[in-house]
């Protein structure tokens, strides 16, 4: 128990030396961008920033491909000439149901409609997409497989991600990070940016901007809209509508770019876009065929603009003039640089600091980490004498092995982190504290110096073991479900947990054992 | 000149004979308990925003905040709901809106009243904007309390798995004790009841099954010690071998969490102080709780090799030791 091979003590010497070098990088600058230099991040509550939770509602964008199924559906039976009733989407069970007027049609129904939707006959159930199957005496559902619904949901939560990125990029907040959390949500972290309001408002858009033709026919004034023709509200005057055709003429997703800029004649604000080729081309054919009627540009199920087509536009640029100032034209510039979000998306949760909070937060964990660490370092010194001290020098290498394991995780120090060192440090010294009193007792029962310093390391091994390993286990609960700051806790703790376990029973032990060594005292002074 | 121990917590061979409030100790205990579950429920925790949802700004306004001015601004943003009220210095305000009808009106409640203020006095620096939605917090709690009772499994399984059964309900029933117990001071002193103080009370679960461990482990080391001493007797003695080390570990996480709660601002003085009682409770319940239910769940089965050869013995001591 007592006798270190010379392997083992260079392997704890090693420990000590090459966790102190692993601390280098939070106090010096990298030698050279290319060199791993792994170090602490300061927490949001310490640094200042702001975090976001965003929910993805991935039920609207079922709901879309359920709306999809139910426009392929009425066309495939109108071109089929299969007489339907209530043809309509159900959100509850991802399907699409309707009636036959004619129940002897239900096989050219199914066959229609699984040639429309691109279905072979080979393939085996459940690898579709969507199930064409009779449901009762006439009636026929089109469900969604589980296996699709999943992918479209996971496909939708990775394209918001990359949405969300290009938007909060094109702001130029600098290292902001993204991340999927969960099924649903998106975790946003922007350091510095302790005002997030803009953020928040760019990031609650769809965005989703289509080119539609008007119905001149229609009167929102008079009863409700006729069949492929939606009454939409215009952005600046909600309460007047206008008879937009449902087909898009031309999708938002066709731009290549979009810049605010200033009316030369007028001063007024507008959105300059261009469209890529096939858009150019189709925008084209458009407008060439409706001069002189007036089309309407949506966003977001609003009407921002609907201008008269004076002349078809060939060069596949546009602009869009609609009562803007420099913001808004900018951050709708801003919205259709980054593209659509497939579904919307609510802020659930924001916590924002300061900067200023983050710096006074930063001195009080700072200035309780010293008094903390000043106050157990004189208990020791006073209560166990030399071997408090000995315990003293393996806390200040615990510190050092924390901070080096924790650059080395790269881990995030909160303030709930900061409390978690100086408890950390508060509890390590309980191994010493256990091993002193256990040395203490075997020079009592009358044992010699080395007898119970032998007696003392290997008796109190098992209870140092026992009482960590349960404190382990509640941190280790707390990482797994806490979350942000709590979660630094969490982590510092356990860190500090596996430290101790070293530098209590392995480092104190090494210097208790070269003292005695050393001194050959015939009293241990306990 | 430290060579020495300087002082002693306890004298060496102290024989207290803790065993006998055992009673007191656990009646005591039942009581501020039980006292602590109708706090829970009359007048119940003060629930922090990250469980109860809703939002909490903090905010530093140049020179004196006029509050008359402040919640004629938040009025006038449609926020007649939110409390105003001072907090640390006389410039710094906390503003508190709680149940928001929906998520997005919670986050745009949050931008609403930044609006209000920096309209109200130009200058004002926000400094903490925390905005949770309902089903966050929901959520949150959800897991905060997950967390606890898994925490609370797993211990009981380890210290079932290291020591006997009576060790391991002992050690539990002593934690629920405790639990309860920091709930009903957190329901005394309005402190908020948040993700943090769920670290708080991890942290003293963590913290006072440990002190349960080192006097479990030497009573079991006892037990194989003095074979034939009746396990009242045995207890008292591991309480005070190892008496000591129990109340060395309370003082240096005492004066640990001591700089945290006086100096570590509102999240962390919030949380330190918490782990002070907690710290305090803990302790005293290895002592006062975990070793009585020991004595009582163990009384006849930790012993029952020792009571075979000598059956008479078990009595005798019992009667000595009530003397």
């Amino acid at each position: 128990m007592l006798s270190f091979s010379r392997l083992k003590i260079t392997l704890i010497l090693g420990i000590c030396v090459l966790g102190a070098l692993l601390c280098l990088p939070n106090i010096v600058r990298a030698p050279a961008p290319w060199f791993p230099w792994r170090q602490v991040h300061l927490g949001l509550d310490l640094q200042g920033g702001s975090y976001l939770l965003l929910e993805v509602d991935t039920k609207a964008v079922l709901r879309e491909r359920l709306e999809g199924l139910v426009d392929t559906t009425r066309r495939t039976l109108l071109a089929a000439n299969i007489g339907y009733l209530r043809l309509a989407a159900d959100p509850g069970q991802n399907r699409v149901t309707f009636h036959l007027r004619d129940p002897a049609q239900q096989d050219a129904a199914l066959a229609a409609l699984r040639t429309a939707l691109g279905l072979g006959q080979a393939s085996p159930p459940g690898q579709e997409e969507v199930s064409v199957a009779p449901e009762a005496a006439g009636e026929i559902a089109l469900t969604l497989s589980p296996v699709a619904i999943t992918e479209r949901a996971n496909a939708a939560i990775t394209q918001s991600i990359e949405i969300v990125r290009r938007r909060i990029d094109e702001t130029g907040v600098l290292d902001p990070q993204i991340a999927r959390q969960g099924d649903d949500r998106i975790n946003v972290q922007l350091p510095g940016i302790s005002d997030p309001e803009r953020i928040k408002a760019l990031l609650g858009q769809t965005a989703k901007m289509t080119f539609h033709l008007l119905d001149a026919e229609a009167n929102p004034a008079a009863g409700p809209a006729p069949p492929g023709v939606e009454f939409l509200p215009l952005v600046d005057q909600p309460a007047s509508k206008l008879p937009v055709r449902k087909h898009v003429e031309v999708d938002g997703a066709s731009l290549t770019d979009a810049r605010a800029g200033q009316n030369p004649q007028t001063g007024d604000w507008v959105v300059d876009f261009t469209f890529d080729s096939a858009g150019a081309r189709r925008f084209a054919d458009i407008t060439r065929a409706n001069v002189g009627k007036p089309f309407a540009i949506v966003l977001d199920n609003k009407v921002i603009s609907a201008p008269v087509i004076r002349e078809p536009i060939t060069g596949g640029r546009g602009q869009i003039s609609g009562r803007f100032d420099a913001k808004t034209a900018t951050d709708l510039a801003l919205l259709l640089r980054a593209g659509a979000l497939p579904a919307p998306l609510t802020v659930v949760e924001e916590r924002s600091v300061g900067p200023e909070l983050g710096a006074d937060s930063i001195r009080a964990g700072a200035i309780a980490l010293a008094v903390g660490f000043v106050l157990v370092i004189v208990f020791m010194a006073v209560f166990y004498g030399l071997f408090g001290w000995i315990a003293n020098l393996a806390l200040v290498v615990n510190l050092i092995l924390m901070l080096a394991i924790l650059s080395l995780l790269q881990a995030t120090l909160t303030l709930p982190g900061m409390a978690g060192i100086l408890l950390t440090l508060g509890m390590a010294v309980d191994a010493n504290i256990l091993i002193n009193e256990r040395i203490r007792e075997e020079v009592k029962n009358g044992r010699t110096p080395l007898g119970a310093l032998e007696a003392g390391f290997s008796r109190a091994y098992s209870t140092i073991l026992d009482s960590n390993a349960t404190a382990l286990l509640a941190h280790v609960m707390l990482f797994v479900f806490g979350t942000g700051p709590v979660r630094g806790f969490a982590v510092t703790i356990t860190v500090g947990i596996v430290t101790t376990l070293f530098t209590a029973t392995l480092l104190a032990r090494l210097i208790m054992v070269r003292w005695y060594a050393a001194t050959r005292p015939a009293l241990l002074p306990v | 000149m430290f060579l020495r121990p300087s002082f002693r917590l306890v004298p060496d061979g102290t024989r207290i004979a803790f065993m006998r409030g055992r009673f007191l100790g656990l009646i005591v205990s039942a009581l501020l308990s039980s006292l602590s579950v109708v706090l829970f429920f009359y007048p119940g925790l003060n629930l922090g925003i990250d469980f109860k949802g809703g939002i909490v700004i903090e905010a530093r306004t140049p020179g004196a905040a006029d509050f008359v001015k402040i919640r004629a601004a938040l009025v006038g943003e449609h926020l007649a709901g939110a409390g105003v009220q001072r907090f640390g210095g006389p410039d710094d305000i906390l503003i508190r809106l709680e149940n928001p009808p929906s998520e997005a009106a919670t986050q745009a409640a949050a931008d609403r009243v930044r609006t209000a203020l920096a309209q109200a006095f130009p200058g004002t620096k926000v400094m903490r904007v925390d905005a949770v939605g309902s089903s966050v917090s929901a959520e949150l709690f959800r897991n905060g309390m997950l967390a606890l009772a898994i925490s609370l499994m797993m211990i009981l399984a380890y210290i079932w798995f290291r020591f006997e059964w009576e060790f391991a309900v002992g050690a539990v029933v002593t934690l629920l004790l405790d639990i309860t117990k920091t709930i009903g001071f957190l329901a005394v002193t309005r402190l908020p009841f948040d993700l943090v103080m769920v670290a708080a009370i991890l942290t003293i679960l963590g913290y006072s099954t440990n002190d349960k461990v080192v006097v479990y482990d030497r009573v079991r080391e006892n037990l194989r010690k003095y074979k034939t001493m009746p396990l009242r007797a045995l207890i008292d003695l591991s309480i005070n071998e190892t008496l000591n080390r129990t109340l060395g570990t309370s003082m240096t996480v005492f004066l640990a969490s001591l700089p945290l709660a006086l100096f570590g601002g509102s999240t962390l003085s919030a949380f330190a102080w918490t782990m002070l009682f907690g710290i305090i409770v803990g302790t005293s319940s290895s002592i006062f709780i975990a070793a009585p239910i020991l004595l009582f769940l163990g009384e006849h089965r930790l012993r029952k090799d020792a009571h075979a050869p000598r059956p008479a013995k078990p009595t005798a001591a019992r009667l000595k030791g009530g003397a």
